[in-house]
């Protein structure tokens, strides 16, 4: 059966490891060594252009004797005493490190790392921005982490939820429905039975539904699964507003106005400076989040029950020869992705704001499938992913205060940006698993 | 292949040959049957959303007929006044023909303009993406190639007041076309280049396009002047599209530009070399390579047109309706196109078609929530839900025991593809 959509996935053997996947028989066989080469070469440039920037904008538009002040302790806990860094100089000696990082990056050629030094390159050119930003005055960057963090919950679970799927060979673009959908019934059941508990649990419940429905199109009667998630999509938007208009709106006190998870400190912990309020005193679903990423990540490197998972995603022939049942594994993981899509999703009302409103995710699940893809379907990166993206998110916030010459819709625009410098391989490989979005028959 | 493929044989008896056509399913029939789903679901979504109905049902045993008048009633006012709100009363239309007095024309025929005036961005943006459908490529990036093209149209709508309506009006309409066209290119250039996915690029291109927008509405070559609100500059009157059907209805000429495009479209895939390179990409990318077409050159292309088509869409809302840029211009009507261009199956006349019956449902879900209360989101749901079990024949199969013939092509070979 040589129509068979399976079989026009390339062998592991006819691949090279670090060729972006093209259609087998294309003149595109560039050499391993090459490509990484190229992958270095690219990365040094860009951190040149980081530097370039920090240099030709940040450092010539400050004078000397010119201040930032950082705020440090705008939460309870120690207080640390501001720090005030004098804007020139501190550009300057950032511009040259990442100048310095550039440089190491071009020469240095067993370095294989690419994330690493990129991320360090963005670090040092956010703090020289912001010190450029601030000039004269406080910038708080402990709120501007905190708005970070908060944004970033959503973000690493749907990503997390999009990775579950499509490490097994789903796509899951319906991430945004399952967010929207479970932020309904957070919000709802939350509110009626007065046990936020019950409303979070609905909520997951809710996910993994959306997610039962995607299995059953996409896998059982393998429908196109882009398709099938965008329409998903369309369909919980549809049906959350309309039960919004005209159920929960005429009796809102009842049934949209759930109280808020509480934040829990860690005894003792909660007390540090900067890390103890950020980190040990925030709500369940902060600790939930960081909980799921570690099982996530553990459970699909570490385990039997990943491996499986994973060869689904890249060789459901093989998987199945070797007795693992895909459509077993494949509606498992995308049930499971829905269910933490769902825990994300519920933390937009019971997490938050306390009331569901239409549409109130805001694309934010496209852009958790962003974070997926720009974190290289790995749980670590996601995470990486959704902090950059939630601190950009926060930065506009930040720089509206500071009457900053931006306007703050360009910085807005940065994950987009970052997202397709990142699947255009201009930094780093992204690569997906090799069977993402074909379904799969027995022959 | 799998059994039900069996081509038919041409001989048996008329009746015989009528009576295969439905058992055995074909685009037709899935659709029709998919469409009943639709609006069953759409029914008990409407019957849990109105409390008269649920209390009536909480009762049931007591009195089964209250509960089945009850939910009767709500779904009838609700379809109801789609149908009203979308083509007409009969009655209305049939007194104003016999009257013949202008007001009563324009009030009887007012939903059947409405309906045009929302299916021709529909059309137009429904075109573009089951373009680049044919071409094996989704564009998810209608958002944002809707929002160029009416930034285009726009700024050369109010640049050059006092030109003459034959050259402003055009012009203004190839400005949406090429800024549109602008932002498919960029997709489809990344394809060819890095091979970078064009649903991510696409997708993220909505959002810059948002914020773009965003930005451009605080801008003083954009803003009114007062600049106190976020909204453009007018429309100069001689790039508006003419009226077609009177003063007092927003039908315009550019349902009927639509339609022509259509007729283009469906020529460009048929006819044209150009189309045939494109079918090919579809249909399959190794055999279009081996047969010597340029693949990324064709991606480029196919992407470009997708974003001009999609792109006219947005000038034609400018120019036709509203004639002045807000923010998130456009609502959903860049998605919307995606359900118009897989429920089209991606043939232009399936998507002027499908365009037609989501403008309906647009026009007619306004009148059912001013009449009936019941709000205007349930028409989403009903398209979702039809184009849903559109994508997935093989559910309809399930649920109406029918065999259905394999057919309709894959979009989608996964990121990798």
């Amino acid at each position: 059966m040589s129509l068979d959509p399976d079989s026009r996935v390339p062998d592991a053997a006819e691949r090279l490891p670090g060729e972006r996947p093209r259609e087998p028989g294309g003149d595109f066989a560039v050499s391993l060594r090459d490509l990484a080469a190229l992958r270095r070469r690219g990365l040094g440039v860009a951190l040149f252009v980081l530097a370039a920037i920090d240099l030709l904008v940040f450092a010539r538009g400050s004078r000397a004797g010119e201040r930032t002040t950082f705020g440090l302790s705008a939460l309870p806990g120690i207080p640390l005493p501001p720090l005030h860094l004098a804007v020139l100089p501190t550009v300057v000696v950032l511009g040259v490190l990442c100048a310095l990082l550039a440089l190491a990056q071009l020469l240095w050629k067993a370095n294989r790392r690419t994330y690493l030094p990129l991320g360090v390159g963005l670090v040092l050119t956010g703090v020289a921005f912001l010190a450029w930003a601030g000039k004269g005055q406080t910038v708080d960057i402990e709120g501007l982490l905190m708005t970070s963090l908060i944004e970033a919950v959503p973000l690493t679970l749907g990503a997390l939820a999009g990775l579950l799927c499509e490490r097994s060979g789903v796509i899951n673009i319906a991430i945004e429905g399952q967010f929207l959908v479970a932020a309904f019934f957070g919000a709802l059941i939350g509110s009626a039975s007065h046990d936020l508990w019950l409303g979070l649990l609905s909520g997951a419940i809710a996910g993994g539904l959306i997610g039962l429905v995607l299995a059953v199109f996409t896998i059982t009667y393998a429908a196109d699964q882009v398709i099938v998630g965008v329409v998903i999509d369309a369909f919980a938007l549809g049906l959350t507003t309309f039960f919004l208009q005209s159920l929960l709106v005429p009796d809102q006190a009842t049934l949209n106005s759930p109280s808020v998870f509480p934040p829990i400190g860690i005894p003792l912990l909660d007390r540090l400076p900067i890390v103890g309020p950020l980190l040990f005193n925030q709500n369940i679903f902060v600790y939930l989040t960081i909980a799921i990423l570690i099982v996530v990540q553990v459970a699909l490197f570490q385990t039997r029950w990943g491996l499986r998972a994973r060869a689904v995603g890249e060789h459901p022939r093989a998987a199945d020869t070797v007795g693992i049942n895909v459509t077993l594994v494949r509606y498992r993981n995308v049930i499971l992705g829905g269910i933490v899509a769902g825990i994300g999703g519920a933390s937009f009302t019971i997490g938050s704001t306390g009331q569901f409103s239409s549409n109130m995710t805001a694309g934010l699940g496209y852009i958790a499938l962003a974070a997926m893809i720009f974190g290289r379907w790995r749980p670590l990166g996601a995470l990486g992913a959704a902090l950059l993206f939630g601190f950009c998110d926060a930065l506009q916030f930040a720089l509206s205060v500071l009457n900053v010459p931006i306007p703050s819709e360009f910085l807005t625009m940065f994950p987009y940006l970052a997202t397709i410098l990142a699947v255009a391989g201009l930094v780093g490989r992204v690569m997906a698993p090799a069977a993402d979005g074909r379904p799969y028959a027995r022959e | 292949m799998s059994p039900d493929s069996k081509p038919q044989s041409p001989g048996g008896s008329l009746l015989r040959r009528v009576a295969d056509f439905f058992v055995n399913g074909n685009a037709v029939v899935i659709t029709v049957l998919a469409f009943v789903s639709a609006l069953v679901i759409g029914a008990i979504i409407v019957v849990l959303a109105t409390p008269q109905a649920t209390r009536a049902w909480g009762d049931l045993l007591a009195r089964p007929g209250a509960a089945l008048g009850a939910s009767a009633r709500a779904v009838a006012g609700a379809y109801g006044s789609l149908f009203v709100g979308s083509i007409g009363s009969p009655g209305s239309i049939a007194r104003a023909i016999a009257s013949g007095r202008a007001s009563d024309f324009a009030n009887a025929f007012r939903p059947l303009s409405e309906t045009l005036v929302s299916t021709t961005p529909l059309m137009l943006a429904g075109l573009g993406i089951a373009l680049a459908f044919r071409a094996g490529l989704f564009d998810i990036g209608g958002q944002g190639q809707l929002i160029l093209g009416a930034s285009g149209a726009t700024l050369a709508g109010f640049l050059l007041p006092g030109l003459p309506q034959a050259f402003h009006l055009p012009f203004a309409i190839l400005a949406g076309a090429a800024f549109g066209a602008a932002w498919g290119f960029i997709p489809g250039v990344l394809k060819a280049r890095t091979g970078a996915h064009e649903v991510i690029t696409s997708m993220m291109m909505n959002y810059i396009a948002f914020n773009l927008l965003t930005w451009l509405l605080t801008t003083e070559l954009y803003q009114a002047p007062p600049r106190d609100q976020t909204v453009s500059k007018t429309v100069a009157a001689s790039a508006h599209l003419p009226l077609i059907a009177g003063q007092g209805l927003r039908v315009n000429l550019g349902i009927v530009l639509a339609g022509l495009i259509a007729f283009g479209v469906s020529w460009l895939l048929r006819r044209s070399t150009l189309g045939f390179r494109f079918r090919m990409l579809g249909l399959n990318r190794e055999a279009a390579r081996v047969a010597g077409v340029d693949i990324e050159l064709h991606y480029v292309l196919a992407m470009t047109f997708a974003g001009l088509l999609v792109g006219l869409a947005g000038a034609f809302m400018i120019l036709g309706v509203d004639f002045r840029l807000s923010p998130s211009y456009g609502g959903t009507i860049g998605f919307d196109a995606i359900t118009v261009a897989i429920l089209g199956r991606g043939s232009p006349l399936g998507v002027a078609l499908s365009a037609l019956l989501f403008g309906a449902f647009d026009a007619g879900g306004r009148t059912m929530q001013v009449n009936t209360g019941i709000p205007l989101q349930l028409v989403e749901v009903l398209q979702a839900v039809l184009v849903l079990f559109v994508a997935a024949p093989g559910v309809i199969r399930t649920i109406y025991r029918i065999r259905v013939a394999r057919s309709g092509r894959r979009v989608f070979g996964g990121w990798a593809g």
